[in-house]
């Protein structure tokens, strides 16, 4: 129910003294209001909950996230190696 | 899809497996808040990377299953009224009242309608000025500004057939009732990541504070679960509870302002009756004053109706981690999601229904199977 998704900002328009914008989903494009990210421009990723933009994606943030992710993939592989270090040596 | 399939990387997610099995030295409980991270947990089958010390309890995070019974007579009371149109999610169409759902409504010829957004609702309002227009509004924080400017939107329109039948519930409080309860389980939680985006973090650093308890708030794909999991493990080793930002790449501190300020034009917080919960203080919203005009409980004064739940379901002890859907004698038996008997099974993201559907069935001993 609280089920989020990201989708591009592509077009801006207004409607009924609402700002909206057309925003493109894994291709399909819908119409979302974009009242609660008024500063969200074309490009933007948002977060689109029941046809509104709850928060523009911080681009920053995400690729922090995943470079700890691959930090952390890359300790395995160190881990690993350590192993096959160890285990040749004895 | 960008912002999704990254986190779903199968190397990352055994890489943070492996991580938790290192920090986890002995058995921790935590508990994910939100039905859309219980779904995650059990479709990408995340409990089999973890050690067996670390255990998920899945929480309350559901508003549909949270939704009273009483509330859903009360639609399917009002849904067959001849000018009315009445709309919802449409996962709402299909919990069952005491008889029937709001799709047999519909087969006898109730105007019962699924929209994907609330402002469809008041544009339906709009198309049909002959009609009154109820929009059945349930959701957690995260659907509350969608509902506020529906609202918002048809008094500066000057709509006067739009109406809101509103169970709106709200995640702090019901994250106390369970730390509060004197058998609670929950050591660390999994703080829900979207209702964060609207409401930002204040109120689970208090929560963090009074209950000395870690709080990660977690994204819902695969390694954003892993690592709030990998987080809370860490905090619990070292004995502290401090709330964490996993999700940051959708969640600031402040939260959505410009949301916050709606939800607090339009609704008043109130106490709220959640499903196998019973009734917690100020954990809900109702409209205000100022917005009473389109409250569909005033408008259409159905009478109190008195519900009975089934004895058999354990659903209130489900939704405090106490038990596991496994543990109930009813679950997948007299309890499916084609004739489910309470709160977590009646809802595809509830803990029993998504049970049910990714195959969690107890296994059963051989006596008890049908032998030809």
């Amino acid at each position: 129910m609280c089920l989020a998704i990201p989708g591009k900002v592509e077009e801006l328009f207004q409607q009924d003294g609402l700002k909206m914008a057309k925003i493109n989903v894994g291709g399909i494009r819908k119409s979302v209001c974009l009242q609660y990210t008024p500063e969200a421009v074309p490009g933007d990723y948002v977060l689109i909950h029941v046809g509104f933009a709850l928060s523009i994606i911080n681009e920053a943030e995400a690729q922090r996230t995943y470079q700890s992710l691959q930090m952390t993939d890359d300790l395995k592989d160190f881990a690993a190696l350590q192993d096959q270090v160890s285990n040749e040596i004895r | 899809m960008k912002y999704v399939d990254e986190f779903r990387d199968r190397k990352f997610a055994q890489a943070l497996s492996g991580q938790i099995a290192l920090a986890a030295t002995q058995p921790w409980r935590i508990m994910e808040v939100c039905g859309g991270q219980t779904h995650t947990i059990l479709q990408y089958g995340l409990e089999d990377l973890l050690p067996s010390t670390v255990q998920l309890l899945h929480g309350p995070g559901c508003p549909v299953c949270v939704t009273p019974l009483e509330l859903i007579n009360k639609a399917i009371a009002i849904a067959p009224v001849p000018d009315v149109i009445l709309c919802s999610f449409g996962d709402m169409l299909r919990v069952p009242g005491s008889t029937g759902d709001l799709l047999q409504a519909k087969a006898l010829g109730a105007d019962v309608r699924i929209v994907y957004s609330p402002l469809e609702a008041l544009n339906l309002a709009r198309k049909h000025p002959d009609r009154r227009v109820v929009f059945f509004a349930v959701g957690f924080e995260t659907t509350a500004p969608a509902n506020a400017m529906a609202v918002y939107q048809a008094k500066r329109l000057g709509v006067s057939n739009f109406f809101l039948l509103c169970s709106h519930v709200t995640v702090p409080p019901v994250i106390a009732a369970i730390l509060q309860a004197p058998n609670n389980q929950v050591q660390a939680f999994l703080g829900p990541g979207h209702v964060c985006s609207v409401m930002g973090t204040a109120e689970y650093e208090a929560l963090c504070r009074n209950y000395r308890v870690p709080i990660v708030i977690s994204g819902f794909e695969p390694t954003d679960l892993l690592e709030g999991i990998l987080r809370c493990i860490q905090q619990l080793e070292r004995g502290e509870a401090r709330v964490e930002n996993q999700y940051a790449r959708a969640v600031i501190t402040a939260g959505n302002e410009a949301a916050q300020a709606i939800v607090t034009e339009v609704f008043d917080v109130s106490d709220r009756i959640w499903r196998g919960l019973g009734s917690i203080p100020k954990s809900g919203y109702r409209l205000s004053y100022a917005f009473r005009q389109f409250d569909a409980e005033r408008e259409f004064q159905v009478e109190a109706i008195t519900t009975e739940e089934s004895p058999l379901c354990i659903s209130g002890q489900i939704l405090r981690g106490l038990k596991k859907p496994s543990q109930c004698p009813a679950f997948g038996t007299q309890c499916t999601p084609e004739q489910p008997l309470g709160a977590t099974m009646v809802s595809s993201e509830g803990t029993c229904a998504t049970y049910y559907k990714f195959g969690k069935l107890p296994l059963k001993p051989v006596s008890e199977r049908d032998t030809p």
